[in-house]
């Protein structure tokens, strides 16, 4: 909860916002996800195996692991693209079934379809939920700005940038007031100086949705910085799931008790 | 060499004169070099004729009965080929049952469907769409079920994490993601729709620019075979550069290489060519240009490519 300055005006437009500090229960409208004892992949290719997880409601869940550990097979079968192999997978006790306009995806990149401008590709989710097309206007609008895109709303996603792709795409995933966001290494493809604007952003517009968030990502300050708890996948399984301390803080950056967790979850990734 | 739109029309129009001029210089002369041209009609002989036949009713009922059948025939085949082509690239059940079949059907011409025609249709004018139908089905199936076939799958999953189902996947992923792939089998399609619609006319039809064409032969009118084959490039032209165009339209979004043919050159070489007094408009305009790119970098280019894609 670094900075409280922006509780910006546009988030009146946005759909019920609540304006519930994170991980305060019982009004958070953010979707309990739970792995139990799944093994996660293709069918015939096991990735990850005895995965048992508890993503509680309106957390920041990181996840990270060196890249083909299964981080983007525990987002896909959370997202309903892909069916646990064994085990279960349940969001509010309810096993998965497919995808669900509740579970929002965010993709490493260019997930945004080419042919619709900025915002016609915000609108798509509410189109979809049949919002009626002038609510559906305004709504993409104000989440545009939120994210800082309103100049480029006509834009064609090509014509923009690869930051700014990203912030319409989490814009899109947000339109929709999904109860939970699966985001993919978001920020993988972005340099360091707009992957840290972009984390910034995404924790000021993630304030007040409530919704619950498993961030997938191979940089472990990105993980540490995001997280309410940090998972980590080695050797085909969940390896540990650990509390960091002053979540989403710049200024935790010395904290001892960050320092030393940053230390451990290097060293347990191998590097 | 001048880069200006309309000096690259200039240089079209000199390129289909100087065939002209090519033509009437070797049949005027009836040069005989091994190919004989002396039998040949010269261009004004082929002029006259068509100025004959532009003043008579015949010659627009021809145009009119040619057009019809070949536009029924390439809608058809354009509505059942797309549809076909979604349906067999997203469905294995489809694959399995059309599939075999189509591929058999897909290499005989359409043209040697001249006997089923006859035998399957009551009447002429039916069995002419049909065939000009089967000629441009297949290469807007196929097309279809390529580009379908390969789209990037992220496109779909996004969709599907929105809770879009499988209708609004097909509107608002599959069709709109394929139509570039589309398009390419539309350019095909109407291009060889000309070739079965005009056979077809010379082999069964009455009216039409293909059997008026083959009557003319008959008879030894070579100057009215000319008038034909000229109306029939001329059609053939006009119709696929109108699908050309539809296609562009419909696909603006494409990102195109920022390579503009003579785009570079022409701000490299504007700074330089300033002081030169020749070409004075065609700097002025490009300037203009210019500058507008620079200030509206988006849209202003897009104009300009878009500009210069017309030129077909």
């Amino acid at each position: 909860m670094s900075t409280s300055s922006e509780t910006t005006a546009p988030a009146a437009a946005v759909p019920a916002p609540t304006s519930a500090p994170r991980l305060t229960g019982a009004t958070a409208p953010g979707a309990r996800l739970r792995f139990d004892a799944a093994v996660l992949g293709r069918p015939g290719a096991p990735v990850l195996h005895d995965v048992t997880l508890d993503v509680r409601p309106g957390e920041i869940l990181t996840v990270v692991g060196p890249s083909g550990c299964g981080k983007s097979t525990l987002l896909r079968t959370l997202a309903g693209l892909l069916a646990p192999l064994a085990g279960s997978v349940e969001q509010d006790g309810r096993p998965l079934t497919g995808p669900s306009a509740d579970r929002a995806l965010v993709f490493q990149e260019d997930a945004l379809l080419p042919w619709r401008t900025l915002r016609g590709n915000v609108e798509l989710p509410l189109a979809i939920q049949g919002v009626p097309r002038s609510g559906r206007r305004e709504q993409a609008g104000s989440w545009l700005a939120r994210v800082g895109l309103d100049a480029q709303a006509k834009q064609l996603p090509h014509r923009v940038s690869g930051g700014q792709r990203q912030r319409a795409q989490l814009a899109r995933a947000l339109a929709g007031s999904p109860r939970a966001v699966l985001m993919d290494e978001p920020f993988g493809a972005l340099d360091a100086q707009t992957r840290s604007g972009m984390q910034d952003l995404l924790v000021e517009v993630l304030r007040g949705t409530g919704a619950t968030v498993v961030f997938v990502t191979h940089d472990v300050d990105e993980a540490l910085f995001l997280g309410d708890r940090v998972a980590l996948l080695a050797a085909g399984r969940v390896a540990s799931v650990r509390d960091v301390p002053r979540p989403r803080d710049r200024g935790a950056l010395d904290d001892p008790a960050r320092v030393a967790l940053r230390r451990a979850v290097l060293s347990s990734l191998g590097t | 060499m001048t880069r200006h739109p309309l000096g690259r029309y200039a240089l079209r129009l000199v390129a289909l004169l100087t065939a002209l001029g090519l033509w009437q210089l070797l049949t005027a002369l009836d040069v005989d070099i091994w190919l004989r041209f002396s039998q040949f009609p010269t261009v004004t002989d082929v002029t006259h004729a068509f100025a004959g036949r532009l003043t008579g009713s015949d010659y627009w009922t021809d145009l009119t009965d040619s057009l019809t059948r070949i536009l029924s025939g390439f809608l058809l085949a354009a509505v059942l080929g797309v549809a076909v082509g979604v349906l067999v690239a997203r469905s294995r059940l489809a694959e399995d049952l059309l599939g075999p079949v189509l591929e058999v059907v897909r290499p005989i011409p359409a043209i040697a469907l001249v006997p089923v025609a006859i035998l399957l249709f009551p009447s002429n004018e039916q069995g002419i769409v049909f065939i000009t139908f089967t000629a441009a089905f297949f290469p807007v199936l196929v097309s279809t079920r390529h580009a379908v076939r390969a789209l990037t799958p992220v496109w779909e999953e996004a969709v599907r994490t929105m809770g879009g189902g499988r209708w609004r996947i097909l509107g608002s992923v599959v069709l709109p993601g394929a139509l570039p792939g589309i398009f390419g089998g539309l350019s095909v399609g109407i291009g060889v729709s000309w070739i079965c619609v005009i056979s077809a006319e010379m082999i069964s039809g009455q009216y039409g620019v293909g059997y008026r064409t083959w009557q003319d032969y008959t008879v030894v009118d070579y100057p009215g075979v000319f008038v034909g084959m000229v109306t029939i490039g001329v059609l053939g032209w006009v119709t696929s550069t109108a699908v050309e165009l539809l296609g562009r339209r419909l696909t603006r979004w494409l990102p195109r290489t920022s390579y503009v043919p003579g785009g570079r050159s022409r701000s490299a070489v504007l700074p330089a060519t300033a002081p030169v007094p020749g070409p004075v408009v065609v700097k002025a305009e490009g300037d203009s240009q210019y500058q507008s790119d620079a200030q509206q970098q988006g849209s202003g280019e897009t104009e300009q490519e878009a500009r210069d894609e017309h030129l077909v």
